[in-house]
């Protein structure tokens, strides 16, 4: 599978989630791990661009396929990608621990509704869960993401 | 490491996947895997066998047949949600899959996943009920149509054999009125209880073991749902009494 551009092997045992490999196996731990049943949103990654939850899939399943995860958004020393760079602006996080999933279902949204409404938005992260209840800034880091985005 | 000890088998084209179906013992359909994976992670569910069809190509499409919409095995909800033939053909199917969890969800879940699921709070069996759709059930024995009122058997149950895979779900084109409406706890939950219209024809979900098919005039006649932390029994029928209503209300 080819993660951020770079090939790697498949696992070899079936088991292993596709968020369990791209943290333990690959180290990439920007994804995050939650309720991993499907409910936080936190692991979300892009698969073949569109994006979808890390652990309600299995690692061998993505063989032959694209998967970005958030480390892939912006190289190292690289400006940050219109969605980082609206979080970063707009103060749209408390603790991060939902942010890279938040990030990555937004970078979605925008890439099917460049222009969504403030109801659009709310539809749009209402799969993802901040526990810090900081949704207002990360509404507002949407409409600003969309902003830069254009 | 979450799910328990599974054999993975991914078959290129239907007839492997049938004829794997056919020969192991306790295997489960892989397709979207949004219900499946969950209950591989707790490990609710420990089948022997796991059967990801994902690998097989041309199961995903969405095409008109016999004046209504077919939806493939590997038909993303994220694809029905956009398809230009839904919208135009069954725009009941479209609003009804809106409701299906979250687009980061549809955008891997299938609709032939979630009606060969039939969670009896899922919107999808209940549309196919009221609109009086079919599957086509495929396996090494041949090719078989399961009309939806002799599909859904119990609360996660169907009626098809263990080698059988949904090939297709297929749905009338609506014409008329027609409404679906729940509600939920919150946005993209399961509902607590919730209503399809299609015409004069009324089904219910998310208040029996099925999705079952009720009368407007008395649409809570002889149901007895379960009461739980979210809502009692009472509140289920009265809130199956106020969205029938609203629903006929158009």
């Amino acid at each position: 599978m080819n993660v951020n551009g770079v090939d790697h092997p498949a696992p070899t045992d079936p088991r292993r989630l596709l968020s369990d490999h791209i943290r333990h196996d690959i180290g990439l731990t920007g994804t995050h791990v939650g309720c991993e049943h499907g409910v936080c949103g936190c692991c979300t990654v892009l698969f073949d661009g569109a994006p979808v939850r890390s652990c309600l899939m299995l690692a061998i399943q993505a063989e032959g396929h694209q998967v970005t995860t958030i480390e892939g958004l912006a190289p190292d020393g690289a400006p940050l990608h219109p969605v980082q760079q609206a979080f970063h602006e707009t103060h749209g996080l408390q603790c991060g621990f939902c942010t890279p999933g938040f990030v990555m279902s937004v970078v979605g949204l925008l890439k099917q509704n460049p222009d969504p409404t403030p109801e659009e938005i709310d539809e749009g992260i209402s799969g993802n869960l901040c526990r810090c209840t900081g949704y207002a800034s990360i509404r507002r880091a949407v409409l600003r993401a969309a902003e830069l985005s254009r | 490491m979450k799910p328990a000890q599974f054999e993975y088998h991914a078959p290129a084209n239907v007839v492997e996947a049938c004829s794997l179906l056919a020969s192991l013992e306790d295997a489960k359909v892989l397709a979207g895997g949004q219900s499946l994976v969950p209950l591989l992670n707790f490990r609710l569910a420990r089948p022997a066998h796991l059967v990801d069809i994902n690998r097989i190509s041309g199961l995903d499409r969405i095409y008109e047949r016999d004046g209504g919409v077919a939806v493939q095995a590997l038909a993303r909800q994220a694809a029905v949600e956009d398809s230009e033939l839904v919208a135009r053909a069954c725009p009941l199917l479209r609003d009804a899959v809106r409701l299906v969890a979250h687009r980061v969800i549809r955008n891997r879940g299938t609709l032939c996943g979630s009606i060969a699921h039939a969670d009896p709070a899922s919107e999808l069996p209940a549309v196919l009920l009221a609109l009086g759709g079919h599957v086509v059930a495929r396996s090494a024995r041949g090719r078989r149509t399961v009309g939806a009122d002799e599909l859904f058997s119990g609360v996660f149950e169907t009626s098809l054999a263990p080698d059988e895979l949904v090939e297709e779900t297929w749905f009338p084109a609506v014409s008329g009125e027609h409404a679906i409406l729940e509600e939920s706890r919150r946005h993209g939950d399961f509902a607590l209880a919730g209503v399809v219209r299609a015409g004069d024809r009324l089904a219910l979900f998310g208040v029996a073991g099925t999705p079952v098919i009720a009368d407007r005039g008395d649409p809570t006649r002889g149901l007895q749902p379960s009461g739980d932390l979210e809502a009692t029994a009472e509140f289920r029928l009265h809130l199956v009494r106020v969205l029938t209503e609203q629903a006929f209300a158009a």
